[in-house]
């Protein structure tokens, strides 16, 4: 007979390790997706060898309170769903905060299990938890574990299968320890009986959020007017009497209940001075003074490493493919006997596209290694911490800076690694502005224009990349002023983690899951985009009938057209050409294009490979279609115009809102053609242009910008009293 | 009033109460900053905001922002052990 399916939702505070036991439970048996109208990412997964159990992973949230989209996630799963069993990680060096979720895990009835995780490093710390103590006290199992070595796992799993089986649902309701002060006590037992019948189940956390005035889980019975009146009378009078509102009241009852719960459970070794190691790294990397060298610094060498090492890598990756792969499936399928056309989209649109995208991939693994040892180390949250006050000028957080720093590897892991951001208002406006940082694909744009157009002059990529943090700068400070983005500030609160070696299987992890994102294009968005770039190069509608065309004759293909047309738009830029208009357009399916579209339209081979090589001679031909005002102009619109199609998706799945993905994109769109407009426009009057229409409109847009810019905040500072 | 504001790097003082409203001070209260508990700043960032402070034996970051909403008293000796 089949075993009975048995469902395990994972809770825990973040940072508890919550993750890795999920991994070190599931394996590789893992489903990951979204949870319902939300960003928050939803794992699943069985546990390996017993394929009846599953294990749902919920968000890492500290409480059950009804504020942010995690915990209701959370609860709302736990209510609704109704697991066999809650799996609850606690950080065993954090145990009194931890375990005020449990508290609150523990009214749902159902049956819980404590892992006290990271107990190797309490041990170590010579800290002494007493977990049979613990466990008699909360009235449910306390397994100790250590997640990353693997360490009592197993005992996790078979204390689940075994509290099933458990009839006992209030042990922990019925424990002395748990009460709350006598005056909390008899609100709560006033409202449960008020209450009675209408809650089928789950009395006293029911009468619990309805002292808190928790209005989300009442709703979910039905009471009366008179019985509503009674529990308000109830609250008023208990709030007056301890002279604290309702919630904070019960926070402290918990906060209390948990004191009393861990007396004597925990024994913390005494510190010298108290002053642990990262204390004494801290004292130096978030130094008044010398935190910032420290971080430019660390930043400059986090580079260099990886444009040296990547440089090296990306030629040997072009080599496979422009010397390896695509004559080899030339000379197959020319021996196949393949037509003409059918060559040519294959090996030039499908394999030239897609490996170009590719060559990326080494360089961009590189930077991902890097920034994954900064992360694993501890180094990100304190480049968080000494940021902060910087990014919340121009509307961002600290935390708005990871996302940034990916995004100059590639906007797509970078716009994902935004989930670390709690606020949803700090999350969109880091979503926004994360694709103006250029991006490794924009590198080959500025090194044409650097190059082939400004004679190499050395100070066009710094600019290009200052522009980029000024833009994020510029558009967060005029985003933040708008109505979208006032509102109700929320709370920074974040953790500044102990320092720690990395561990290869974190960096490893996280490496693959931004390069995987990056690679993932490659074989989608891009493989489909190049096929139909390749036959819109290389047809053309003459006399009425679609017929293929020659290189030479690619001014009538019907790319051309289509970029004539669109060259109306970008006139005003300075670029109103098909062929600039044409390269702007393809950059959408991945910014490395537009290099590659002047190359197939003026006949240079590997226009990529010779403009990272520096061998501006061989791209004099696209040069000589700019002026400098124009090329320049041209950079700056497809640095910030609207990024590649990859990462409008991830603009979109991180959004989870067709209407914020929309306002992203065109309001990226906008401060591009805006921004280029201006420099273009003005430019000429620089340069010895005559006044016109476009001119003064330049001049108008400019004074605009300026206005939204310098405008006051309309509701500044939001009720913060000082 | 008194607020985690007021105090400087390696004090320590007791929350007496909080202030502001919804989710901001909800979650200041969750992560264990409530009445009677006593707090330590540790240290400031290097612009002077946010704030690192001890409170239950772990670190936490809040915002300058945020700990004007917390109200605390200086106690004599015995809070400066228990933050501890």
């Amino acid at each position: 007979m089949e075993p009975k399916p048995i469902k395990i939702a994972l809770a825990g505070n973040p940072n508890s390790g919550k993750t890795t036991l999920f991994n070190k439970l599931t394996g590789s048996r893992q489903r990951i997706g979204n949870w319902p109208g939300v960003t928050i990412e939803k794992k699943e997964g069985t546990v390996k060898g017993l394929k009846h159990v599953t294990i749902q992973d919920l968000p890492g949230i500290y409480s059950l309170s009804p504020y942010t989209p995690e915990e209701e996630i959370s609860r709302n799963y736990l209510l609704d769903e109704e697991p066999d069993v809650i799996l609850n990680i606690v950080d065993s060096s954090n145990l009194e905060r931890n375990l005020y979720l449990t508290t609150q895990l523990l009214e749902l009835d159902i049956p819980v299990v404590v892992a006290l995780n990271f107990i190797d490093v309490t041990r170590r710390d010579g800290d002494k938890i007493d977990s049979s103590k613990l466990e008699k006290r909360l009235g449910c199992p306390v397994v100790e574990t250590s997640a990353l070595k693997g360490e009592g796992v197993d005992e996790c799993i078979a204390s689940c299968l075994r509290a099933t089986e458990s009839e006992d649902r209030h042990a922990y309701a019925d424990k002395k320890d748990a009460k709350f002060s006598a005056d909390v006590e008899k609100a709560i037992n006033e409202i449960e009986s008020v209450i009675g019948d209408v809650a089928r189940k789950r009395h006293r956390w029911i009468a619990i959020k309805a002292f808190e005035r928790d209005t989300k889980a009442l709703n979910r019975i039905t009471l009366t007017a008179s019985q509503q009146e009674k529990i308000e009378a109830i609250i008023r009078h208990t709030e007056e009497k301890l002279d604290d509102d309702s919630e904070s009241i019960i926070t402290t009852a918990r906060y209390e209940a948990i004191k009393k719960l861990t007396d004597n459970v925990i024994v913390r070794a005494k510190r010298k001075d108290n002053l642990t190691r990262s204390d004494r790294i801290d004292r130096i990397v978030t130094h008044r003074f010398w935190a910032y060298p420290i971080f430019i610094a660390v930043m400059a060498a986090l580079y260099y490493i990886a444009i040296s090492l990547g440089i090296n890598t990306q030629d040997m990756v072009d080599g496979w493919f422009g010397d390896g792969l695509i004559p080899l499936v030339q000379g197959w399928m020319e021996g196949a006997g393949a037509s003409g056309w059918l060559v040519g989209l294959v090996t030039d649109g499908i394999i030239g596209g897609v490996g170009a995208v590719l060559s990326f991939v080494p360089q961009m693994i590189i930077l991902f290694i890097l920034l994954g040892i900064m992360e694993d180390i501890g180094y990100m949250a304190r480049i968080a911490f000494i940021l902060d006050r910087l990014f919340r000028r121009f509307g961002l957080s600290g935390k708005s800076f990871i996302p940034m720093l990916i995004g100059t590897g590639c906007s797509v892991p970078g716009i994902m690694a935004s989930r670390t951001i709690e606020s949803q208002r700090d999350r969109r406006m880091t979503i926004i502005n994360t694709p103006m940082i250029p991006c490794g694909a924009k590198l080959p744009i500025i090194a044409l224009v650097a190059g082939a157009v400004f004679g190499g002059a050395w100070w066009v990529a710094p600019l290009a990349y200052f522009l980029g943090l000024l833009a994020v700068v510029v558009s967060g400070i005029i985003l933040k002023k708008t109505k979208m983005f006032e509102g109700d500030p929320s709370p920074f609160v974040m953790e500044l983690p102990a320092y720690h070696v990395p561990s290869v299987g974190n960096v490893a992890r996280s490496t693959w899951e931004r390069s995987w994102s990056f690679i993932k294009r490659a074989g989608t968005v891009i493989l489909l985009s190049s096929v139909v770039l390749w036959f819109l190069l290389h047809f053309a509608v003459i006399d009425g009938s679609l017929v293929m065309i020659e290189d030479e004759m690619i001014a009538d293909s019907i790319a051309a057209k289509v970029g004539a047309v669109l060259g109306h738009l970008f006139a005003p830029l300075g670029f109103g050409g098909w062929q600039a208009s044409l390269a702007t357009v393809t950059g959408l399916i991945a910014k490395e294009e537009v290099i590659s579209t002047f190359g197939v339209i003026f006949s240079i081979e590997d226009a990529i490979g010779i403009v990272e090589e520096g061998d501006f001679a061989g791209v004099a031909a696209i040069a000589q279609h700019f002026t400098q005002l124009s090329a320049f102009s041209f950079m700056l619109f497809n640095l910030f115009c609207p990024p590649c199609f990859a990462a409008m998706g991830a603009i979109k799945r991180e959004m989870n809102s067709a209407k914020w993905t929309w306002f992203a994109i065109g309001y990226l769109f906008v401060f591009a053609y805006i921004l280029s407009f201006i420099v273009y426009q003005v430019g000429l009057l620089f340069t010895g242009g005559a006044f016109s229409v476009l001119s003064g409109l330049a001049v108008v847009l400019l004074a605009g910008s300026l206005y939204l810019l310098f405008r006051k905040a309309p509701r500044a500072g939001v009720h913060v009293s000082a | 009033m008194l607020t985690l504001n007021d105090l400087k790097v390696g004090e320590t003082a007791v929350v007496v109460k909080l202030h502001g409203q919804g989710a901001v001070r909800r979650r200041i209260m969750d992560m264990g900053i409530t009445k009677g508990v006593p707090v330590r700043v540790r240290k400031f960032a290097p612009l002077g905001d946010p704030v690192e402070i001890t409170v239950l034996d772990y670190e936490l970051t809040l915002r300058k922002n945020d700990c004007a909403l917390i109200e605390v008293e200086k106690r004599s000796s015995d809070s400066e052990q228990s933050a501890l």
